[in-house]
């Protein structure tokens, strides 16, 4: 009788619901602005997704063992400076082996987090609000108020931008989108299909059962927060690549949008639930919102960041109350059922 | 209870040690260290942060977080900035930013306490969205030009060598030394932070106090960032930014318990003494604020990295111990028998 209950489980109508949300804003945003649903707008948002949305896959993987990961920002703009530099040193330096270079150098780094974290049994809020100063003194040390500037670079990098992958109608889709949607659709399958990624989801929704049925949850953690800083090394390749131009400030509050975008995407900040596709749609989501409104209402840039809390609010807000009665709903058959059987 | 209290003493020792050693180290680097007017001088430039920190220790110790603050202070500087701006008499401009920052902690202790969301949820939501709100109002002005009372207030002392932030910061602090150690509100507050779900049980109305703790450490921020206005003579929309770092590091390298039930103002007091002096000591050897920052970053992990490595090599060691005496056990019933 109520098949699509089964079929169906809470969870997953968040990432529905995502999606509807997306449908209706183009929508509304495409009948009430002008030229909206154009391919200036379809590149603008893929561009800046592109990069959120690979720093989101890891804080997800993160998140989902029931921690944080604040420094992916100064790891961002740590990697980029970084390998712009050696890019800048050495043109010769073929593209393999830059973007290995990029996800080693933000490995390590997570593996600084990870162990900090794992094996010293600090809390990851600490640990990473430490190292979110420390990287980012890192970089400033090692940029010395040096600029990293586009003509400095091989011309391959800054091409990777501008290029166009494929083309669907007036859509262009760019190299860096494309990574990303690769490498969410490869950690959509990590996660629900192979040991580690289940492991993930255990640790976080039970740590001590987790625990008592003998996961190694030491190192599962360890590689989710090297996992993540690979992933935001990744990312910060990709914003080499799109901006050029690299400061030591580069990246700076890229760790909070990646955190909203997995808050807004359905990932359950207590841990054990979510999706990297859901992160994904949540970046894409708050991007959609912050060009759209900002253009129907007429506001400022200077609105941008208040939307934003409010849409964090939201998001965390509805995923408890509405999820909780969602819940009850699903379970309320069963109840009844045993209810009746007891009768 | 032996133990624990022989722990936070040793805790305390630790931090009066490093603080000896610090203040040498300093009074080596520069004689004008130890003079009163570098001392008032290394209060004052961190005067809004400490005072932030008072409050934070509540809400931590009550097993929440307040990320938000940074945030608050910049709000309530920049309504008070814009305000006097458009006109408005500098009392009544003060007012309202106290009277905002009261509204933005009721806003966070809402959705924490009688909602029941995660206080890092909300007030991550709270941190970008109230500095969002900041640069609503200011946008990418800089406002300055206020009166000379108020300017004064901030920059020049009011009672003999002593500026009006650090009397109002050794009344608060002995103000939260009454409350959180000596006062019935003050066990609650431990009660809960240790066990919420005890505490409700035992009829204590857990959303109230949880609520008035939020609307405090608001109303506190917006104190600390009007008095940060009054110090800096100018607001900016970024005015506060990244302050929730130090702020955050102060309590919890002071023996604060992120997890919520266990530490004293004492330890914070101690904390905020050698976090400044450091600071002070790093700008007598022209280390670089980013730097000052790194150094405070590295204090903040180790501050909980290092009790845990201790306490796990002391649980090594004990489990050793115990195998030792199974197995001496063992070998004198073999020899029995």
């Amino acid at each position: 009788m109520h098949t699509w209950r089964q079929r169906i489980r809470p969870e997953q109508i968040r990432e529905l619901s995502l999606i509807g949300l997306i449908v209706i804003a183009l929508l509304i945003f495409g009948w009430q602005i002008e030229n909206f649903l154009s391919a200036r707008t379809f590149n603008r948002i893929t561009s800046s997704v592109a990069i959120v949305g690979m720093v989101a896959i890891g804080q997800t993987l993160v998140v989902l063992t029931r921690n944080i990961d604040l420094s992916v920002g100064s790891i961002v703009g740590f990697t980029a400076y970084f390998v712009g530099s050696q890019l800048a040193a050495n043109p010769g330096l073929p593209p393999v082996m830059a973007v290995v270079l990029a996800v080693l150098t933000g490995g390590t780094l997570g593996l600084v987090n990870g162990l900090i974290v794992a094996y010293g049994r600090v809390p990851a809020i600490i640990t990473t609000l430490g190292t979110l100063a420390i990287y980012r003194m890192l970089l400033i040390n090692y940029a010395n108020a040096r600029t990293i500037t586009v003509d400095s670079l091989p011309s391959w990098v800054v091409e990777l931008s501008r290029q166009t992958l494929f083309a669907i109608g007036d859509f262009a889709v760019r190299p860096l989108f494309a990574i990303t949607i690769v490498a969410v659709i490869g950690f959509q399958f990590v996660l629900a299909y192979t040991v580690f990624g289940r492991r993930l989801y255990a640790i976080g929704s039970n740590p001590e059962a987790a625990r008592f049925a003998g996961l190694p949850a030491q190192r599962t953690v360890l590689a989710a927060f090297v996992l993540c800083g690979m992933l935001a090394g990744m990312a910060g390749f990709l914003f080499l690549a799109r901006f050029g131009n690299i400061t030591a400030v580069a990246g700076q509050g890229i760790e909070l949008e990646s955190v909203a975008a997995v808050v807004v995407g359905g990932v359950n900040t207590f841990g054990g639930s979510g999706t990297v596709l859901g992160a994904l749609l949540g970046a894409f989501l708050i991007d959609l919102l912050g060009q759209g409104l900002l253009r129907w209402l007429g506001i400022s840039e200077f609105w941008r960041d208040a939307l934003l809390g409010l849409l964090i609010l939201l998001a965390v807000a509805s995923d408890s109350v509405i999820l909780g009665w969602l819940r009850r709903v699903w379970a309320a058959p069963a109840l009844r059922a045993e209810v009746s059987n007891e009768g | 209870m032996k133990a624990k209290l022989r722990r936070l003493l040793s805790w305390e020792g630790l931090l009066l040690a490093i603080l000896a050693l610090v203040v040498v180290v300093n009074a080596n680097l520069a004689p004008a260290y130890l003079s009163l007017n570098n001392q008032i001088n290394l209060f004052q430039l961190s005067i809004e942060k400490i005072i932030v920190a008072l409050v934070m220790a509540f809400i931590i110790i009550n097993g929440e977080i307040d990320l938000s603050v940074a945030s608050v202070m910049g709000l309530a500087a920049c309504i008070v900035a814009v305000l006097f701006d458009r006109g408005v008499p500098m009392e009544v401009a003060i007012v309202a930013a106290l009277l905002a920052g009261a509204l933005c902690g009721a806003f966070n202790g809402f959705w924490v306490a009688y909602i029941g969301l995660p206080s890092l949820a909300v007030t991550l939501a709270g941190m970008i969205g109230f500095r969002g709100v900041a640069r609503i109002l200011i946008e990418d002005r800089s406002i300055s030009g206020f009166p000379a009372w108020f300017t004064a207030l901030g920059q020049q002392p009011l009672i003999g060598p002593f500026p009006f932030s650090l009397i109002l910061f050794a009344l608060l602090f002995t103000l939260a030394l009454i409350v959180l150690q000596y006062s019935g509100v003050g066990r609650l507050v431990y009660v809960i932070g240790h066990n919420a779900a005890v505490a409700r049980y035992s009829g204590i109305d857990v959303p109230r106090l949880k609520l008035g703790l939020f609307i405090a450490s608001g109303f506190v921020a917006a104190l600390a960032g009007v008095l940060l206005a009054a110090r800096l003579g100018a607001v900016r929309g970024n005015t506060a930014d990244g302050f929730e770092l130090d702020i955050i590091t102060m309590v919890l390298l002071g023996g604060v318990s992120i997890f919520g039930g266990t530490g004293n103002l004492a330890g914070v007091g101690l904390s905020i003494l050698v976090i400044l002096n450091l600071r002070n000591g790093m700008s007598l050897l022209n280390v670089t604020g980013n730097v000052q920052t790194g150094v405070v970053g590295m204090l903040l992990i180790l501050s909980v990295l290092l009790p845990n490595l201790a306490q796990m090599a002391r649980e090594r060691w004990q489990r050793r111990a115990v195998q030792r005496k199974e197995v001496q056990a063992g070998v004198e019933t073999s020899v029995s028998s």
